[in-house]
């Protein structure tokens, strides 16, 4: 069947999609091995941790961010037990470093240091949010899910800006601890997509 | 009246209060569904897919007709309380109607008034992905209702009240199994096909019994070692090469033999499986007892531009170069009109054209059927190709009709799309996308100098001629199409949200109604007590969606994202 479309509103992608969700998938597989509290979701005072990449499962620091994006997909960590929460897919959040001034006055509060964190979730139909491109109506990036075109602007707590999305994404708050991006709360809003009826 | 009685009705009440299953109902004289009542429904009835086993989208009701159709009106409506993309049919036995939607959800209604008798609601996980979130419509059997859902169960419900008699896990929605299509049910078996084509998935049709929900056969699209055309698959490719079966098939009655029309190969670059990958892009031709394939004709070897051939052929016994014979009629996503001759146990080839602009093919071999490929529009590893049509072919999913008054074929196509993409090696993680692209860098081009884009077209099979089309400027066409013993050819598909009737035999458009949404739902016409009615569910989303995503950021089209969700159903008739 058909797929996700339109070319002229690329500019930077984030990442391959396959690669992205890599780590999602594979929690999947062995959902029933997974130890105690790797489904539970994200709680305040665990770590960030890289969901890919070279650096997959290595804590994230601020300073691992490049301002402006791309965005960086994560998992939450529990710095007690080193249990990294990927048991859920609900769980995978998605971070992107943005200049504070750019910020709203809702999301301000939440980001540590212009760091955002959103669910990776798309509110729309649970597809994973993997894009960070130009948005379709206006020039500024946005993170995108490419399974139905919804787009979100992480500036303004992730509120829809283009596609069938019917909410934001859900919100993860952020501070700095210990020189590490460390979660201060739990989600803020309904994490992952709509229930029809 | 006793404390029993005084006690009972305000029990009722209060329990209907936090129940989804009691808005007026249970149903009462509910009429059982046969093989024979399937075989040869009644003309007011509307109780398959197509409504036929043929697949033919014709109703044989003409109360509603060329000469009055201009005084047809919105008798009822129902909203569904669902976004996205509404494609089911409307299901009709005897003044009951059974309307699926989105996320899983059936409504039976009173065919005449559109009063709710009860609702099931699927209550989906909430770490589902879905890609195509829809549904296509429920299967009928004795006093029985069939869905397949999109977490990958196939539900039995009680048609009269809405209760869940089983309840089967298919596979497993997290390695990217869904089920989007209406069940096919023969003679007591409740088959379907599996979606997911591009998650890294090997397509299935699978029968289950109807009483009991227990599995009794299953026939993998793409056959595995020591089956016959294993050795069109190179290495590992079939484990993940695709080959869904998005679509409920066609059925021959006379020779107890199922069509199924089977989806593209995954990834989509060809050079990454190497082989002709068969069943991918075919017809099937399956046995409904066992699920053995009788045979199979391959509409293109060695898929590589997403064009899927899911839409089963429709079975028409067509009069062609001075002959009579069984045929299969079937114009292609991949851009060729397939006139072919359906035998017991083989499927030839006898006619294919294009019937939108294609660069794609430069012929069709007379002896095998086989597409000739212009190597220079095939889409390969590391390197950007374009190809026309587009990605979404010259007529997708949404179904064609045949009338049985004109002999004419009627097609939603869509013209001057074109497309391309980069092939790249992408790691196989099931579950997840897996195009051989990003999707990222799918485009969808429209032609320089194109003047229009839905064509709704209706085809001589007969000649291989074109006897009328209709265009529209600013739209894409994305919707199946009915026709009618009225002559009125029935179809939404555009992005003004538009309803329409055309006269079947000179395509003048006779009649149309803004709708709440954009209309990618079947039409149906149907009969109550005497009274023609015609029903379609408006909904836009899903694919038609994307085209409009496209279309909207496209230079120098002038053709805006606006078009509202929401589903409705619509029935209309003519004011008496």
């Amino acid at each position: 069947m058909s797929s996700p479309s339109n070319k002229t509103r690329r500019t930077i992608i984030l990442t391959a999609l396959a690669t992205a969700v890599h780590a999602s998938a594979l929690r999947s597989a062995g959902a029933e091995e997974d130890p105690p509290g790797s489904d539970l979701r994200p709680q305040k005072a665990d770590v960030l941790v890289f969901a890919e990449g070279d650096h997959e499962g290595e804590v994230i620091k601020p300073d691992d961010l490049k301002p402006g994006g791309p965005p960086v997909r994560a998992w939450p960590k529990d710095p007690k037990t080193s249990v990294v929460r990927k048991a859920s897919r609900l769980n995978e959040v998605v971070i992107v470093k943005l200049d504070p001034a750019e910020l709203d006055d809702d999301t301000r509060p939440r980001s540590a240091d212009g760091i955002v964190a959103y669910s990776a979730i798309c509110s729309h139909a649970g597809c994973p949010i993997t894009a960070w491109m130009k948005a379709a109506q206006g020039d500024k990036e946005v993170l995108k899910c490419m399974c139905h075109n919804s787009e979100f602007d992480p500036r303004q707590g992730a509120q829809v800006v283009f596609g069938p999305a019917p909410r934001r994404l859900a919100a993860l708050p952020l501070v700095i601890a210990d020189g590490s991006l460390t979660i201060a709360g739990p989600f803020i809003g309904k994490i992952g997509a709509q229930q029809g009826g | 009246m006793t404390m029993k009685q005084w006690l009972l009705p305000g029990l009722l009440a209060s329990t209907c209060l936090f129940s989804i299953a009691c808005s007026a109902g249970p149903i009462e004289n509910y009429s059982p569904v046969t093989s024979d009542r399937l075989k040869n429904p009644e003309p007011g009835n509307w109780m398959l897919y197509r409504r036929t086993y043929d697949g033919q989208g014709f109703s044989p009701l003409k109360e509603i007709n060329t000469s009055n159709v201009k005084d047809m009106r919105p008798v009822w409506t129902f909203s569904t309380g669902v976004v996205e993309g509404h494609e089911a049919p409307p299901i009709v036995n005897n003044g009951i109607m059974f309307i699926t939607t989105p996320m899983g959800q059936v409504i039976a209604l009173n065919a005449k008034t559109g009063d709710e008798y009860w609702r099931y609601k699927r209550q989906l996980p909430d770490d589902l992905f879905q890609l195509h979130p829809t549904n296509r419509g429920v299967g009928l059997w004795q006093d029985k209702l069939y869905l397949a859902t999109t977490d990958d169960h196939v539900v039995a419900l009680d048609a009269k009240t809405g209760k869940v008699l089983w309840d089967t896990k298919v596979q497993d929605y997290r390695k990217g199994q869904y089920l989007t299509l209406m069940p096919l049910v023969v003679d007591g078996k409740v088959i379907v096909g599996g979606s997911g084509g591009e998650l890294g998935v090997r397509g299935y049709v699978v029968a289950f019994d109807a009483d009991t929900g227990k599995e009794l056969w299953r026939t993998f699209t793409i056959p595995g070692p020591g089956e016959p055309g294993h050795e069109t698959w190179t290495g590992d490719d079939w484990k993940s090469g695709g080959g869904s079966a998005w679509m409920t098939g066609n059925y021959d009655p006379e020779t107890k033999t199922i069509y199924w029309g089977v989806g593209n190969a995954a990834p989509w670059p060809g050079d990454s499986h190497p082989g002709d990958n068969l069943y991918t892009t075919s017809v099937l031709a399956l046995d409904p007892d066992n699920g053995k394939i009788k045979t199979h004709f391959q509409y293109h070897p060695n898929d590589s531009w997403d064009w899927d051939e899911v839409d089963a052929p429709m079975l028409v016994d067509l009069q062609r170069d001075g002959r009579t014979f069984k045929s299969l009629i079937h114009p292609g996503r991949n851009a060729i009109f397939w006139v072919l001759e359906r035998k017991p146990d083989k499927i030839n080839y006898v006619a294919g054209w294009p019937f939108v602009h294609t660069d794609v093919w430069k012929g069709v071999e007379a002896e095998t059927g086989k597409p000739i490929v212009d190597p220079a529009h095939k889409p390969v590893m590391g390197k950007r190709v374009e190809f026309c049509p587009s990605l979404w072919g010259g007529k997708d999913w949404p179904s064609a009709a045949y009338s049985q008054n004109t002999k004419l074929v009627y097609v939603p196509a869509n013209e001057n799309f074109c497309g391309g993409f980069t092939g790249e090696k992408v790691p196989l993680v099931a579950g997840q996308l897996w195009l051989g692209t990003k999707p990222e860098d799918i485009g969808l081009k429209v032609r320089p100098g194109a003047t229009h884009f839905g064509e709704l077209q209706a085809w001589d099979p007969a000649t291989g001629k074109k006897v009328w089309s209709h265009n529209f400027p600013k739209s894409q066409l994305f919707g199946s199409v009915t026709v009618t013993a009225g002559d009125l050819v029935l179809v939404g598909g555009t992005n003004d949200r538009m309803f329409r009737a055309f006269h079947a035999k000179t395509g003048e458009l006779l009649w149309e109604q803004k709708t709440n949404s954009g209309i990618m739902g079947m039409p149906i016409a149907y009969e109550v007590d005497g009274t023609e009615y015609i029903a379609v569910q408006s909904g836009w989303g899903v694919d038609a969606q994307r085209i409009q995503d496209a279309l909207a950021t496209q230079n120098n089209v002038g053709i805006e994202n606006n078009v509202p969700q929401g589903g409705v159903v619509w029935v209309f008739a003519v004011k008496k």
